[in-house]
């Protein structure tokens, strides 16, 4: 047994090193990021030879894990929530193949949209997939659960998911681990059919899956991660999921909680233990982090029996993340109140860096632009993204990754030309490859800027799968040869960039500009390495 | 024990290292930490903050409920005064006087130190020059988890442990010059106390 420090991600994947994963599979995205980027570091990982490598995006990074799972040993696939939608195709599908070496996925939430586009509930998707979920309400049980896992994916033969969010992923905590296993030897499927999902074989698979709901409710009722904390005031009682019950228990540090509390960590959430609360109590309340999954189940379509109070009654704020506060107030509790901060105080939003390769960029694009009028830059999602804002207003979309070129392609369908995508090189990679090849078969009129800072500066300069290949990818996609341009984004090339965008922009075909300069942070950090590297002698 | 502190800052100020050095210290004293952080798009340039919170008894939350922090400790005045609701009636500011200027409607620097100066509770310091004196403007950061030292109830022990732990790799000087504007932000506030 050790004690450490780590942050919710981390000790997800300590956990996974602990319980003899033999490779992780990720696309950056926060709040999932560090899962794969502290088992990059772990020197435990190199020496057990761990695979740790970005996959192009989170479909590729699903099947991977899946395949590795296939040949018998444990996989890990993590990713953000929005993530999940991309891998959903093979995540649904991998519930009916099932798994045969432990295969844990795991699902980084967002409510309150820190770092996303939306705060949907990655629950739906476990419920959706018939899967059974896990979600931590803390860092130790992040690495238990975890643990768990692993184990619970090989008994039933079925991947798990994890489910956590924002404040769980990045808040550090001291833990405990437990003692780790090796890692699975090669073993095949004992039925080679198993991932065959031909009709006539994946509906036998799937009423196996449906069979199997039983025992994986009655494993939830057993591992502990569900418990029953007994209460005098049956007036009311909880259900506290994941890391509503810390919001709830800090509630209570001065005065005893006297409701019972129904602790979920984890689903199929067992009826007996629901229907116990339910019975025992006048009224019930559902603090969840997330969407109404659980309140709405209990309510039901025409909420006739008891009263059920959350987040459909107002009872709790129906979107954003929970806190203590708002817990607090749905229990009745007051909170205090510290001074009003003073109106000289000013927004301060995030924006691109002092030196950053995209300002650049697109500086030249709203001057080539200024012939045409505003509106026609669709973009994607990276720190580029930022260029919407004051003061360069140089976009006017950002929807999912890889959007940008495909939603180009449809404006200029409709007669928007020229359409410009503006898009990074990993999210290219990423979703922008196929979108380039719609677009080359059409040969519609749009100019697509490829942002190419050679890295995934967002999340914190992470490997780009381009890994400097972008021209070969372009024209190996089909785009000729004199549209592919390639500028250095730097205030002095200003007018010769502005030219060269012009030109393209006028041409009734594919372009594809490409901007290329490295990302000031990543080039900060090489070089804040470099320095130190040079203090320590190495 | 049980101390809340926000951290307040701007994106790539190094609020994080101060959290990093706080919690390491903590730990060597075996008091229970939570520290919630900020990753993601607001590193970019815009205002962030941390939640740390140390305890001798277990902590619940990961987020310090509404009044009651027990510090703001800001390496920036304007990003002092975001958290005032967050702060309870007797708590503490400690600041950094030197602006951030990163946004066009930055406000003058005497109206938000007249801001500051109404607070029940305040530690001011110019924390660049003082950094400056000790060898290097890099480590203003500590300068200001310094001054909160006084404030934290941790040992000077542990806090020594804990800036050689985080900063050994970069080199024995790297960890003196911490360790000196750690010390420079100290001596501020016990003048003042």
């Amino acid at each position: 047994m050790q004690k450490l420090l780590l942050l919710g991600d981390e000790a997800i994947a300590q956990a996974a090193i602990d319980g003899g994963i033999s490779g992780i599979y990720a696309y950056p995205g926060t709040p999932s990021t560090e899962i794969m980027e502290y088992v990059q570091a772990s020197k435990l990982a190199k020496e057990n030879g761990i695979r740790a490598l970005w996959s192009a995006n989170e479909k590729t990074a699903m099947e991977s894990a899946l395949g590795m799972s296939y040949a018998g040993k444990r996989a890990m696939v993590c990713m953000k929530h929005v993530g999940l939608n991309v891998a959903a195709d093979a995540f649904i599908n991998a519930a009916i193949t099932g798994a045969n070496g432990g295969l844990v996925v795991v699902s980084a939430d967002d409510p309150s949209m820190h770092s996303s586009q939306n705060e949907q509930d990655s629950r739906f998707y476990g419920k959706f997939s018939l899967i059974p979920m896990l979600e931590p309400s803390n860092q130790q049980e992040a690495y238990d659960m975890t643990r768990y896992a692993f184990e619970l994916s090989e008994k039933m033969r079925i991947p798990v998911l994890l489910r956590i969010t924002t404040r769980l992923a990045h808040s550090r905590t001291g833990l405990e681990t437990s003692d780790a296993v090796a890692q699975n030897e090669l073993r095949l499927p004992d039925n080679l059919r198993q991932f065959v999902l031909l009709p006539s074989i994946a509906r036998k698979q799937y009423r196996e899956l449906l069979g199997k709901q039983e025992q994986l409710e009655a494993a939830a009722s057993e591992s502990g991660f569900n418990r029953m904390i007994e209460g005098s005031d049956k007036r009311l009682g909880i259900i506290a999921c994941g890391l509503a019950y810390n919001y709830l228990l800090e509630n209570y540090t001065d005065d005893k909680l006297v409701n019972p509390v129904l602790k979920i960590g984890q689903y199929p959430v067992p009826l007996d233990m629901v229907n116990e609360l339910y019975e025992s109590c006048e009224e019930i309340i559902v603090l969840e982090d997330g969407y109404p999954m659980i309140e709405e189940l209990l309510r039901g379509m025409l909420n006739k029996g008891k009263s059920i109070k959350g987040r459909l009654d107002g009872t709790l704020p129906r979107d954003g993340e929970l806190n203590p506060v708002v817990v607090g107030h749905a229990l009745g509790k007051g909170h205090e109140h510290g001074s009003e901060i003073p109106p000289l105080v000013k927004n301060r939003p995030p924006k691109l860096c002092d030196g950053c390769s995209h300002n650049d960029a697109f500086l030249a694009l709203n001057e080539a632009l200024n012939a045409y009028g505003r509106g026609r830059v669709f973009s994607d999602i990276g720190c580029y993204t930022l260029s919407a804002l004051e003061p360069l207003e140089a976009i006017n979309s950002c929807v999912d990754m890889g959007a940008s070129i495909t939603m180009a392609i449809g404006a200029a369908d409709a007669g928007l030309v020229p359409a410009v995508a503006a898009i990074g090189d990993s999210t290219f990679t990423h979703s922008g490859m196929t979108g380039l090849l719609d677009a080359v078969n059409n040969n519609s009129p749009i100019t697509v800027l490829i942002l190419d800072n050679s890295t995934t500066g967002m999340t914190g300069g992470q490997a780009s799968s381009a890994y400097g290949r972008i021209d070969d990818i372009v024209r190996g996609l089909g785009v000729s040869e004199e549209h592919i341009r390639i500028l250095k984004p730097l205030r002095k090339n200003h007018e010769e960039n502005t030219a060269i965008i012009k030109e393209e922009l006028a041409y009734q075909g594919v372009s594809v500009i490409i901007p290329r300069r490295e990302c000031i942070q990543t080039l900060n950090r090489k070089m804040r390495q470099k320095a130190t590297a040079k203090a320590m002698n190495i | 024990m049980k101390k809340d502190i926000i951290l307040a800052g701007v994106g790539g100020q190094g609020i994080l290292s101060i959290a990093a050095c706080i919690g390491m210290a903590a730990l060597e004293e075996s008091l229970y930490l939570k520290q919630a952080e900020v990753h993601g798009m607001s590193q970019r340039g815009g205002a962030v903050q941390s939640n740390l919170r140390l305890s001798s008894d277990p902590i619940a939350s990961d987020l310090i409920p509404e009044g009651k922090a027990d510090i703001i400790l800001a390496v920036e005045p304007m990003e002092s005064l975001r958290y005032l609701p967050m702060l309870n009636k007797n708590g503490w500011i400690i600041t950094s006087i030197n602006p951030f200027d990163n946004i066009k409607d930055y406000p003058e620097i005497e109206q938000l130190m007249k801001e500051i100066w109404k607070q029940p509770k305040y530690i001011t310091l110019d924390a660049n020059a003082m950094a400056k004196d000790c060898g290097s403007i890099k480590a203003a950061n500590m300068v200001v988890l310094g001054a909160a030292v006084p404030f934290l109830g941790l040992k000077p022990s542990s806090i020594e442990a804990a800036v050689k732990a985080i900063f050994g790799r970069k080199g024995d000087e790297i960890v003196a010059l911490n360790l000196k504007a750690i010390y420079a932000g100290r001596d501020h506030t016990l003048k003042q106390l």
